[in-house]
């Protein structure tokens, strides 16, 4: 399995440094958050914004907007608003024990939500697909993200796919030993249930044994527990004219969504 | 010993260096060495070993004989529970850690343990890095120790996207960025193809530090190091010329192993 989701592309949004591409995308969706409810024309401009920037990064808007469906889900803890707002009733859904009522007034503030955070979605889809993971990773640093936080996110993609390896070889060798003559596929499911309960465990201790190994190599190497990191290069002009415009561009979000409200 | 006071280090710009005596940096000596782990199962019954500044010594010996628990008392990442180790002049405790450990370049067998960072530049940065060496330094010092095991130009690429001859290279990387004396590789040609193997045994040749490695291979025994040293049982059963030994067929097949 691989991790990775970053597409290797020859671009202006691929070369840029990652702490300005971070920022900027942390604001982009604090920004969206900020906006009132039912300014559908707002989050539309940064919609048609976000995509521009795909094209620019060459990656496109199609791949990135399915990439971004991983969070609908999500958007279910959303559809009670739709019966609980009160406001002008649209209809009745009869569940025998009670009736909902959906209300107009909820309807918009559903819609808000969804198109907010979908568009939040793919404003992070786009940050992982054009920048390299450890770039993101040295950028947090460099934001002054707390290095613990840092260092367990650091960890936790170097090893994803160290444990993700062991866990296939442990599903290889169960179905090379759960063959059935019949061909139905081995066990009952009890027993694969079973099977699987003490794979989890061998799992977690070899990933123990693993942390210890791992803590004595960095001991090994002048360890005391402090994290200490390179310095970086500052921002430069170009930067901090990117940055600029950015807070320019969410600034021009933000009026839009206050100005242009549908009646309430 | 009070060697371990007299200037004149190899390396006078580096502060995270000690002064230590320069005939004795390089060497290893084990006393004595007993150890037992917290749950009663007593791995080492007092280790005797001494190796000189420059010596390549392979340490063989059936799993479970105490060998990658010898390993680790080497740089204090074990503590003994009676005896003493000394490196290159100065004994191994507590207050004198660091030093040690910018001494001995300890490589752990799996490289997935050694290399916990994101790309091999964070890697190999990380011992410099953390013993203090001064930023200039460190990038010039990432770019030498790639460039000794042949593989410069890997720097911003990701552990997980190497092959595993190609990250058993940028383990021993990390450690030769520290610019150790004292090297200690723990099963160096595991898992590595005919090619890799080769490719480990040239690198090994060339190498000036002192060397204590552990190993299963005894055809990397013989190609590599003069001396050979048997740990059975926690203790050491046999210490000499790796010639001597390695026709030994009783002694090697006494020890669960088996000639070459």
């Amino acid at each position: 399995m691989d991790l990775d989701r970053y597409l290797e592309r020859d671009s202006r949004i691929h070369a840029a440094d990652a702490r300005l591409k971070f920022l900027i995308t942390i604001g982009f969706i604090l920004s969206l958050s900020l906006l009132p409810i039912g300014s559908f024309l707002a989050i539309a401009i940064a919609w048609v914004v976000l995509m521009a920037a795909t094209v620019v990064a060459r990656i496109g808007p199609s791949r990135v907007v399915r990439a971004s469906f991983v969070a609908l889900p999500f958007v279910a803890a959303a559809i009670p608003l739709i019966f609980t707002k009160s406001g002008d009733p649209l209809g009745d859904i009869n569940l025998g024990l009670f009736t909902l009522t959906a209300s107009g007034e909820g309807l918009i503030q559903f819609a808000t939500i969804v198109f907010k955070s979908w568009v939040s979605v793919q404003a992070a889809v786009l940050l992982t697909f054009s920048t390299r993971f450890p770039d993101l990773v040295e950028a947090l640093r460099a934001l002054r993200v707390p290095a613990i936080i840092v260092a367990v996110i650091s960890f936790m993609y170097r090893y994803l796919a160290v444990l993700t390896d062991e866990a296939t070889r442990m599903m290889r060798a169960r179905a090379a030993r759960s063959a059935s003559p019949d061909g139905s596929g081995g066990g009952s499911l009890l027993w694969r249930a079973r099977v699987v309960g003490s794979m989890v465990g061998s799992l977690f201790i070899r990933a123990y044994e693993r942390s210890e190994r791992v803590y004595a190599a960095m001991q090994s190497r002048g360890f005391d527990g402090t994290m200490r990191t390179l310095r970086r290069r500052q921002f430069g002009g170009a930067q901090w004219l990117a940055l600029g415009l950015a807070a320019v561009t969410l600034g021009v979000f933000e009026v839009t969504g206050h100005l242009w409200l549908p009646r309430a | 010993m009070a060697s371990t006071r007299v200037t004149g280090t190899a390396n006078h710009h580096d502060p995270a260096k000690v002064a230590t005596s320069l005939a004795e940096r390089g060497s290893i000596s084990v006393h004595h060495l007993h150890y037992k782990y917290p749950d009663g199962f007593e791995a080492l019954k007092g280790i005797e070993l001494a190796v000189g500044p420059g010596e390549k010594v392979a340490l063989i010996g059936p799993n479970g004989a105490g060998k990658s628990t010898l390993m680790l008392h080497l740089n204090g990442i074990n503590e003994p529970s009676h005896g003493e180790v000394w490196i290159s002049g100065l004994k191994v405790e507590r207050k004198v850690l660091k030093r040690i450990r910018s001494e001995v370049g300890l490589v752990f067998q799996d490289p997935d343990d050694q290399l916990f960072s994101p790309t091999v530049f964070d890697d190999v940065a990380f011992g410099p890095l953390h013993m203090g060496v001064a930023e200039h330094e460190i990038h010039h010092r990432v770019e030498k120790a790639l460039a000794a095991v042949g593989m410069s130009g890997f720097e911003q690429r990701m552990p997980h996207h190497l092959s595993i001859g190609q990250r058993k290279r940028v383990a021993l990387a990390t450690v030769l960025s520290m610019d150790p004396s004292v090297l200690v590789l723990d099963e160096p040609s595991a898992g590595l193809d005919p090619r890799g193997r080769r490719e480990l045994i040239e690198l090994l040749r060339g190498m000036e530090q002192t060397m204590l490695v552990s190993t299963h291979d005894m055809r990397l025994v013989a190609e590599v190091f003069p001396r050979t040293v048997i740990v059975d049982g926690g203790a050491v059963v046999a210490d000499g010329p790796s010639e001597g030994i390695l026709a030994d067929e009783d002694l090697l097949v006494k020890h669960g192993m088996e000639r070459p």
